[in-house]
This record gives structure tokens, C-alpha cells and sequence, in this order.
């Protein structure tokens, strides 16, 4: 019986939450009206886990991380809760939000040569934020800069902490951003797409780094990719979404050996493979909606191939699916089709859903 | 089977500064370094590398929009070159391209049969305007675009339909060659399955040869009849896509193939992962150009370029795969 508040990792061991997000809704001011982005996401995190969030662009997987960070700035209106360590941190004023982002959630973007300042020194820019997340100045700052970038794979680093973004390559920079997101002793790392401006031998590198950091730190991390490969690669748990929604969730090896949704399908289908024979792809017909004109019940429907009245009528609710613990899918036609995971009354959802 | 498309020993290379001193410091930065290659009718060359291995460069040449160093491109029998002249033009009816950034080749102020019909205005200027409308609207049903969006302008599109206008505009003019530079890169997964059918079925259907660039492995495998590697400006590797993908010989190629994540390969993890950067075209560094990086790199490399050696149509440029294979060739003789 799973129980509220804690969730449960490959079905045995139960793993405490870190971070929580519950019904996040996110609409946009579009100058007359407001534009639902996000409609109502949950997802947790837990103590040193990796959370994989796929999806196309457009589909609300970096504006959710943007959003629980109070980063989305005035034009965005935001209800739900999202608890670090059960403290609600939706809402919390800005000095205290500012001294979390960067300290206790550390967060890396796609594109590191702009999120770097081409005018200041590397080293000057992560003693910033040396001093203020952990107080440090002087000799002391500088040194623990050198530490950290040494940690990231660069090698010479006290004259690397003199040079500039603009002297460094893609990867370099990569790094120096981890660097910098290390340099707070995050609980919680947040990798928006961090390797999807980098090349493929680059992007091996970063992985690499990432994997272990993660190992000798315990801390968690959220990867948000379009890369199915990457996210296979590297998550414990997978999240997919789809028009502003988590449409399935599920521990990495169920997700990818038994999909549920007919997104999901659709999306391994659609990805040319490197080994074994060639075949065509299949590929998911029409586009993704505008946010603003989402379809009355399930947003994959139009484009869905199993799709039925049923699916036209409400959005499906967020429900267990298959034999593994931990594997839920907003679709009401993949139990049909699938002999276990028939949601027995009571039992039901996840803890803290809501069903649609 | 006829060769259409030659490239002999293509070079390109361009004078820059480096900063050193006050002035700088001149120096030849080598995009491209004596490239070879053929593309028989109908059939699909792919062209994978990093970013900055000349891979852009080539397609350039290829087009004759930027004239080369040294080297030949010959195209049915005619050498292309970058005086754009009227034979220029003549050629250029049958060589298209299509580039990754759709909203950048197309008009915007445009409605979209207009540009699809474009073609027809320059190089068919006696075709009536009913007629070329007509043979838009065709094209346009071919790459799978609504008649209503005829009317529409880029912006009103998204990314996946503005590249099929792009391709159905780059296929009016029934080309013998298309060269497509990252054509699906800035596509979503689902989009990006769309337009690569589309490519094929209408490869298919009229039998253009193509020359597919993408910095993606599993999309070029997917496309291609013959694959060849990239890097730092030369080939190093090239072959069947199975040969190439599946048993990589150059130590370059096992690292590129290894470092692709899918879905299947989850869990068992034998990534090669190269030590660094790829070193700037301006330095390349002396002999093979891959020592730097390269794991099983001997002092010989740092002195000889290696030349690419085919062997039952799979050819490697790599002296420690290639002395190996000549040995055994000897022994076999």
C-alpha cells in the first residue's frame, strides 16, 4: 500500500521526497487575456534521484522548473505548491527564494556561453557566487574556485579562473556553469538541456561529469531533454509531457519497455536507432497545439491513432498502469489495450493527485 | 552506375588572424583538407561530423557558392565552379539545397505558393501564371501541405511545415541533386520523423541523389546509402552506413558511435569518452589529426597524415587500422 508522502523507487526501497510540486498551474498574460501554459503538474523528486523530463518544445517541461524557482517574472500568474523538504517555497518572498536559487537548487541552462558574463573573469564569477552562498572572499574564495573547476575536469585552473567565457569552448563553459552551480552545495540540480548545444563527443563528457558529481555528492537531479537517448541514459525515473500536463511517469526501464500512452509510443517510434536493421519511422501525424487552443478532453486526442469519443470527453485522470509500482498514464484507451493495471476503486491514484 | 556528382581533393581554406601581438598573427584556417568523394544517381550520401569539420563547407563548395582553394567539382560531367555564370545557373537548376533554419530561406512577406512557385518564374519565364500556381498547389500536396495554407505566410506556419515548403520549393524545379544541411535539426522528434518519410518517399518518387548533412548519427544512418565521417576537415571513415555505424574501424568513429544515447542502449553503457576538445582548424595538428584526442594514439601519427584506404568499399583513414589491414592483404597474397 503506498503511502502518502513518501514514494517508492523501484518498488522496494522507500526514498524521501525533496522536492514536491502539486498542481502547478502557470497562465500567461497575454495583454487581454491569460493563457493557461501549465495545467496542474505534480512531480517529486526525492533525495538523490534522477528525474528525467521528456518532452517537445512548447510542452511545459522548463517552465514548470522556472516557475517552482519564481523565475517566470511578473507576466506569469502561478498557483500550486511546491515544498522543498515540506517548507513551501511557491510564494516565498524574493531575499529568501534568492538565497535557495543558487544555494539549496542549483539550476544550468542549454546555451552556457549566455548564461555567463562575457565582460567579468571566470574566476570572478564563481567567486560570486562563492560569496554569496557560502561566504567566502579573498584567498579562501579563489582557492575553492580552483577546487571546483579542477572537480569539473579543467585542467590549469588557476589560469583558467583568469580568462574569459569567450576564450573557453562550448564544453569548457558547460563546465564552468557546473561549476558554478556547485559551488552552493545544491541539494537539487536542475539541467535545463544541458547538453543539446554541445557535440556528441562533448556531450558523452558532460554526461560523464554529471553522473559522477551526482555520485559523490548524493545530490538530486532534474534533467529536462528532448533527447530520449539521454534521458534513457541517465534517469531513474522518467517524466513525459505533453500541452502543459505529465501525461506518464515511470521508472526508466518500464517506461521504455512497456509505454503506456500512445505519446510515448509514438515518440520511441519516431526516433531513428543506430544499432540493429533500418526501419521507417513512424511518425505522429499533425502538430502540437497552441496553448491556447488545447482540445476540450485529452490534448494528445486530435493526433492520437487509438483515439476514441470517450478520450473527446474529459481529460483522463493520472492512473497506475501495468505491474510496476511507480508507473502512471493519463490515457484512458492504453488499459484497454493492456491485461494488467485495471485501477481497482479506492486504491487509485497517485498520493496528492487530484483526478481530472 | 554513373557518377553524378565528383569531388576530387577538395580544399578550402581561409586566410585569418589570430591574435598574437599587437596585429595578430596571420594563419590559414583549413575548413576543409583535401576532400574526395562521389554520389551515383539517385542515391544518398551522408556527411556526419562535429561542429566545425567542414561539413557546412563542403555543401557550399559542392553548390559552387563559395569558390575552393584547390580541387574539382564535377557535377554530370560539367566542373562546377564559383564564377557565377550562366552554365552556373544552368547547373544550379539541377542542384537544390535545403538548410536547417526554414523561417531564414523563406520569404516572410510571401504567401507560400508564391515562393513554391518561384522557381518556375526564373527559370521558366514563359510558364503562365495559372499554370505555375496550378504546379505550386501540386507541390505542395506532395510534401503533405493543406490547399487553404496556400494562401499563408511563413510565420503563420509552424517549424515542420515551413520545411516542407522549403523542400517542396528546393523539389520544383525536379532536381538531379538536393544537398541538405541539417535539414530536420531545429525539428522536434515527431516533426522530425515527418519530414524525414517525406524526404524519402519523395526520393522515391523522383529520384533526386542527395547529399544529407546532420551532425546526428542516427538520422544520417537513417537516410543514407554510404556514409563517410568528418573530421577536422578531412574523411576519415567511409562506407555502408551498417559498415560504418556497426563496426567502426577509425578510433574517431568507435568514440562518435559510442557516445549516442538511444533508448535501447540504456543501462549498457560502453562509452567511449575522448579525453578534450577538438582542436581549433587554425592548428590542426601535425600527421593525423585525431592523435591529440586519440586513445590509441603511437608517436608514428604525429608525423604522417593518414591517407584513406578503402577495403571492400569500407575505407579508413588511420594508420593503425589501415597497416594492420595492408599486412593482411600481404599474408592473403
Amino acid at each position: 500500500m503506498r503511502r502518502p508522502g513518501l514514494f517508492y523507487c523501484n518498488g522496494e526501497t522507500a526514498m524521501e521526497t525533496l522536492l514536491s510540486v502539486k498542481d502547478l498551474k502557470i497562465d500567461f498574460d497575454q495583454g487581454k487575456r491569460f493563457v493557461r501554459a501549465l495545467h496542474g503538474v505534480n512531480l517529486d523528486v526525492a533525495k538523490g534521484e534522477v528525474l528525467g523530463v521528456v518532452g517537445e518544445s512548447g510542452c511545459g517541461k522548463s517552465i514548470t522548473w522556472l516557475a517552482a524557482l519564481g523565475l517566470l517574472g511578473n507576466r506569469a500568474r502561478i498557483s500550486g505548491s511546491v515544498r522543498l523538504d515540506g517548507e513551501e517555497i511557491a510564494g516565498m518572498n524574493e531575499t529568501d527564494l534568492s538565497r535557495l536559487r543558487g544555494g539549496r537548487i542549483a539550476m544550468i541552462f542549454q546555451d552556457p556561453s549566455s548564461s555567463l558574463n562575457p565582460v567579468h573573469r571566470i574566476g570572478r564569477q564563481i567567486n560570486e557566487a562563492l560569496k554569496l552562498h557560502r561566504g567566502l572572499t579573498g584567498a579562501a574564495a579563489d582557492a575553492e574556485s580552483a577546487r571546483l573547476l579542477d572537480r569539473v575536469g579543467i585542467a590549469n585552473a588557476t589560469r583558467r579562473l583568469r580568462e574569459y567565457p569567450h576564450e573557453m569552448s562550448g564544453g569548457m563553459n558547460q563546465r564552468i556553469m557546473i561549476a558554478m552551480a556547485l559551488a552552493g552545495e545544491p541539494e537539487l540540480l536542475i539541467a535545463d538541456e544541458p547538453t543539446t548545444a554541445l557535440d556528441a563527443t562533448i556531450q558523452a563528457q558532460i554526461l560523464d561529469l554529471l553522473t559522477e558529481l551526482r555520485r559523490d555528492t548524493g545530490m538530486a537531479l532534474v534533467l529536462i531533454s528532448h533527447d530520449l537517448g539521454v534521458v534513457a541514459d541517465m534517469s531513474d525515473r522518467v517524466a513525459v509531457m505533453y500541452g502543459g500536463r505529465v501525461i506518464e511517469e515511470a521508472d526508466t526501464g518500464s517506461l521504455f519497455d512497456n509505454p503506456a500512452h500512445p505519446y510515448t509510443k509514438g515518440l520511441i517510434a519516431a526516433l531513428p536507432d543506430i544499432d540493429g536493421p533500418r526501419r521507417r519511422l513512424e511518425s505522429i501525424p499533425g502538430t502540437v497545439p497552441a496553448p491556447d487552443q488545447l482540445p476540450p478532453g485529452c490534448s494528445f486526442a486530435p493526433r492520437c491513432a487509438i483515439a476514441s469519443k470517450i478520450c473527446d470527453a474529459a481529460m483522463p485522470g493520472f492512473l497506475p498502469f501495468g505491474e510496476s509500482a511507480n508507473h502512471f498514464a493519463a490515457c484512458v484507451k492504453c488499459r484497454e489495450e493492456a491485461p494488467f493495471g485495471e485501477a481497482a476503486p479506492g486504491e487509485a491514484v497517485k498520493p496528492g493527485l487530484v483526478p481530472a | 552506375m554513373s557518377e553524378l556528382l565528383k569531388v576530387r581533393d577538395l580544399k578550402r581554406h581561409y586566410e585569418v588572424h589570430v591574435p598574437q601581438g599587437l596585429f595578430g598573427r596571420k594563419a590559414s584556417l583549413k575548413a576543409v583538407d583535401g576532400v574526395s568523394f562521389s554520389i551515383e544517381k539517385g542515391k544518398t550520401l551522408g556527411l556526419v561530423g562535429e561542429s566545425g569539420c567542414g561539413k557546412s563547407t563542403t555543401a557550399k563548395l559542392v553548390l559552387g557558392l563559395i569558390p575552393a582553394t584547390a580541387g574539382s567539382v564535377e557535377f554530370a560531367g560539367t566542373p562546377v565552379t564559383a564564377k557565377h555564370d550562366a552554365r552556373w545557373r544552368a547547373l544550379r537548376r539541377r542542384m537544390q539545397m535545403i538548410y536547417q533554419d526554414p523561417l531564414g530561406a523563406l520569404d516572410r512577406r510571401l504567401p507560400v505558393v508564391t515562393q513554391i512557385g518561384e522557381p518556375f518564374e526564373i527559370h521558366n519565364p514563359e510558364m503562365s501564371r495559372v499554370e505555375r500556381t496550378e504546379r505550386a498547389s501540386g507541390l505542395m500536396n506532395a510534401v503533405g501541405l493543406r490547399p487553404d495554407q496556400a494562401m499563408r505566410y511563413p510565420h503563420e506556419l509552424s517549424g515542420g511545415q515551413r520545411q516542407r515548403v522549403v523542400i517542396a520549393r528546393a523539389l520544383a524545379l525536379e532536381p538531379d541533386l538536393l544537398v541538405c544541411d541539417e535539414p530536420v535539426s531545429a525539428l522536434d522528434v515527431s516533426i522530425q520523423a515527418q519530414v524525414l518519410n517525406l524526404l524519402d518517399d519523395l526520393r522515391e518518387r523522383t529520384g533526386f541523389a542527395a547529399l544529407f548533412i546532420s551532425h546526428d548519427l542516427k538520422v544520417v544512418r537513417q537516410m543514407s546509402d554510404r556514409v563517410a565521417v568528418m573530421y577536422l576537415g578531412r574523411i576519415v571513415e567511409a562506407g555502408l552506413p551498417e559498415d560504418v555505424f556497426l563496426r567502426p574501424q577509425h578510433p574517431y568513429t568507435k568514440a562518435l558511435v559510442s557516445a549516442i544515447p538511444t533508448p535501447a542502449r540504456r543501462g549498457k553503457r560502453e562509452r567511449i569518452v575522448l579525453e578534450g576538445d577538438p582542436p581549433s582548424p587554425v592548428d590542426v595538428p601535425p600527421g593525423c589529426a585525431f592523435h591529440t584526442r586519440c586513445p590509441i594514439a603511437q608517436p608514428s601519427c604525429r608525423n604522417t597524415v593518414p591517407q584513406l584506404v578503402s577495403s571492400g568499399g569500407h575505407a579508413v583513414a588511420c594508420h593503425l587500422v589501415n597497416d594492420g589491414a595492408a599486412t593482411a592483404v600481404q599474408a592473403a597474397e
